[in-house]
């Protein structure tokens, strides 16, 4: 028996996620009374690996496949369930990032095993399997029971955090069978962003909406947003108007995401831009009128004009770290 | 080239969520149904496909697993430009039923393009999609964002973190799309809604298919505490408190 916790790498690199996920599943290999297997797909040096022993993980299954460097998730799908066969796997445990909700469900079909996305903590009970979730975009919890012997999770992120538990790492080869047919994908073309921080992996979001008038008035969202080094978002109103880009439009059509700090400046808090934002550990919300949803929400106020607040805020934030 | 679109019936997005039978049920009385936000997007833009004369799609089915209830919604979908719809007469238990049900009927009646959305506002599963894929075995691309067609040369977008991408796929696949694949989503018109009733809605028996999950009790989220209110004047106060109160710097 055992419990598997796929670990993604961005050209070679674990991020913070990874480590939440390692410590997740240590946790529940530990309750499930069972060893914890991590594996790695595509070419990860043996240094970054080690990394994985600070939150647990003992034994690293490394499948390093030329074939495997671009991340196709019917592929990599096969290559975790042949693991998870050859291992007698009870878990699979993923992040719920992109290549999690591609990955995840064709695991599941895979081993004919219940899945659960985006689960929020270890399991409500081991039996039977129970895990909550968010549902209704936030709205409410759901517990939801997991029937079969086998099971599929992906954690949400920030849902955990980080548990250190340094051991020896044992890092083990895995040479699974891929053949040619799984890659019917090509890619031909990759945009990175590189110089902005990326939202989907931000600590602090400064986010703006219809209350900033017009795309010309965003020079104080960026700066506030450059002095905490924040990522920027926006309402969908803003990204319909083209006022910002699609990438950082937050809410139940948009990203969801889970920052420490997100900063709402002239955002009315419609109930689907909250779904977006309701798991940020502090909100922050800034609008002249002191009646506005937001203020429901968020931890802190400010009601005054976001073209006058930004700025003063911007100049607080860099005064306290120099 | 046949398009299928899977539709989730949800409630509307401002529905405030109660629940009954102790928690383990959601209550639906009172409640407004409508497309799944991306689903209709996916439906918009297949039908921008199918209008632009360039490609050879000829055919945009809806297909819904679920009850007699939905069928409302799969009249919408048919009143905004939908071919014909297919309900397989199923309770939607969970993923892996749905996505089994949606295999079946695929493997009897082949469609060269499958679209489904990222996920159902209400249960928040995220996977149908890739599920069909697997169970078809077919490619499956998540995370779409634009999808072009060129006789069969087929690109898709996708959001990556930080970017995007451009891929090339061929037929069949499965497309998971989210926010950025067509614009505004289609209102039906009058004369949609005329065209709609003579439109087929076929139902169809489900077939066997396990069930692998169930959702046991609903739980509604703390309540927030108030919010603290800061004069605009202070804002070394803030500061200082997200220090050393919220510490989230
Ligand atoms: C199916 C569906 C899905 C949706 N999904 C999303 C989603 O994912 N994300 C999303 O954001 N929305 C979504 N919406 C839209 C949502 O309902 C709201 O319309 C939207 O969030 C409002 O954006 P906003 O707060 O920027 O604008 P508004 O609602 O116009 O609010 C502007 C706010 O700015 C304040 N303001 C004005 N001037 C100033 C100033 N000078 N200084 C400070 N404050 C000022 C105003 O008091 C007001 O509160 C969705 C809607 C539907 C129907
Ligand atoms: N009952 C259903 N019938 C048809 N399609 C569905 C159903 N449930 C979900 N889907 C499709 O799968 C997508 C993701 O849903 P889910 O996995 O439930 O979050 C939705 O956007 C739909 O396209």
């Amino acid at each position: 028996m055992s419990v598997i916790a796929f670990a993604k790498n961005w050209n070679g690199k674990f991020k913070n996620s990874t480590y939440e996920l390692v410590s997740y599943t240590k946790e529940l290999a530990n309750k499930l009374n069972t060893n914890l297997i991590v594996l790695s797909i595509g070419e990860v040096s043996n240094d970054e690996l080690n990394t994985l022993g600070k939150f647990g993980a003992d034994k690293v299954v490394s499948v390093n496949n030329p074939q495997l460097n671009i991340l196709t998730s019917r592929a990599y799908a096969k290559v975790i369930a042949q693991l998870a066969e050859k291992e007698a796997a009870s878990v699979v445990v993923m992040s719920d990032n992109n290549s999690g909700k591609a990955i995840a469900p064709r695991v599941s079909v895979k081993l004919k095993a219940g899945m659960v996305a985006a689960v929020q903590e270890l399991p409500v009970s081991l039996d039977p399997f129970v895990v909550k979730k968010r549902v209704f975009s936030g709205k409410a919890f759901g517990h939801v029971q997991i029937d079969s012997e086998k099971k599929v999770v992906t954690i949400a992120k920030n849902c955990f955090g980080l548990i250190e538990n340094q051991v020896e790492v044992n890092i083990e080869e895995f040479a699974p069978e891929v053949d040619a047919s799984l890659f019917k994908i090509q890619v031909i073309e990759e945009e990175e962003q590189k110089d902005k921080v990326i939202l989907s992996d931000a600590d602090v979001v400064v986010s703006a909406g219809r209350g900033m008038r017009s795309p010309e008035n965003w020079a104080p969202v960026e700066e506030l947003a450059e002095v905490l080094g924040a990522a920027t978002a926006c309402s969908r109103p803003v990204s319909d108007e083209g006022w910002r880009g699609h990438e950082e439009h937050v809410g139940q059509t948009g990203k969801v995401i889970a920052p420490n700090l997100y900063i709402a400046a002239g955002i009315s808090g419609a109930i689907q831009h909250v779904a977006g934002i309701s798991r940020s550990k502090c909100i922050v919300a800034i609008n002249t009128d002191p009646e506005a949803p937001i203020f429901s929400v968020a931890d802190y106020g400010i009601v005054g004009d976001v073209m006058e607040v930004l700025p003063k805020l911007t100049k607080a934030f860099r005064n306290s770290k120099s | 080239m046949k398009i299928l679109v899977c539709i989730s019936n949800v409630p509307d997005t401002t529905t405030k969520v109660k629940f009954k039978e102790g928690d383990s049920l959601f209550d639906d009385s009172g409640v407004q149904w409508i497309i799944n936000p991306w689903d209709e997007l996916a439906l918009t833009r297949a039908l921008e496909l199918k209008e632009d004369a360039g490609n050879s799609v000829n055919e945009i089915c809806v297909i819904h697993v679920g009850g007699a209830g939905a069928d409302a919604t799969l009249r919408k979908a048919l009143a905004i430009g939908a071919d014909k719809a297919v309900r397989i007469d199923a309770c939607p238990a969970d993923a892996y039923h749905v996505a089994g049900q949606i295999a079946e009927f695929l493997k009897e009646n082949p469609f060269d393009i499958v679209f489904s959305g990222i996920e159902s506002s209400d249960y928040n599963g995220s996977s149908v999609g890739a599920m069909i894929a697997e169970f078809m075995d077919y490619p499956g691309i998540s995370s779409v964002t634009a999808v072009n067609l060129d006789d069969d040369d087929i690109q898709l977008s996708r959001a990556i973190p930080g970017g995007k991408q451009v891929l090339k796929t061929e037929t069949p696949f499965v497309a998971v799309v989210q926010k950025g694949i067509a614009n505004e989503p289609r209102i039906p018109s009058m004369r949609g809604i005329m065209m709609a009733r003579k439109k087929p809605l076929e139902v169809k028996a489900a077939a066997e298919m396990d069930v692998l999950t169930k959702s046991v009790k609903f739980e509604l989220p703390a309540e927030k505490g108030a919010c603290k209110m800061i004069e605009s004047e202070s804002a070394e106060q803030l500061v200082d408190l997200l220090k050393n109160e919220a510490k989230v710097l």
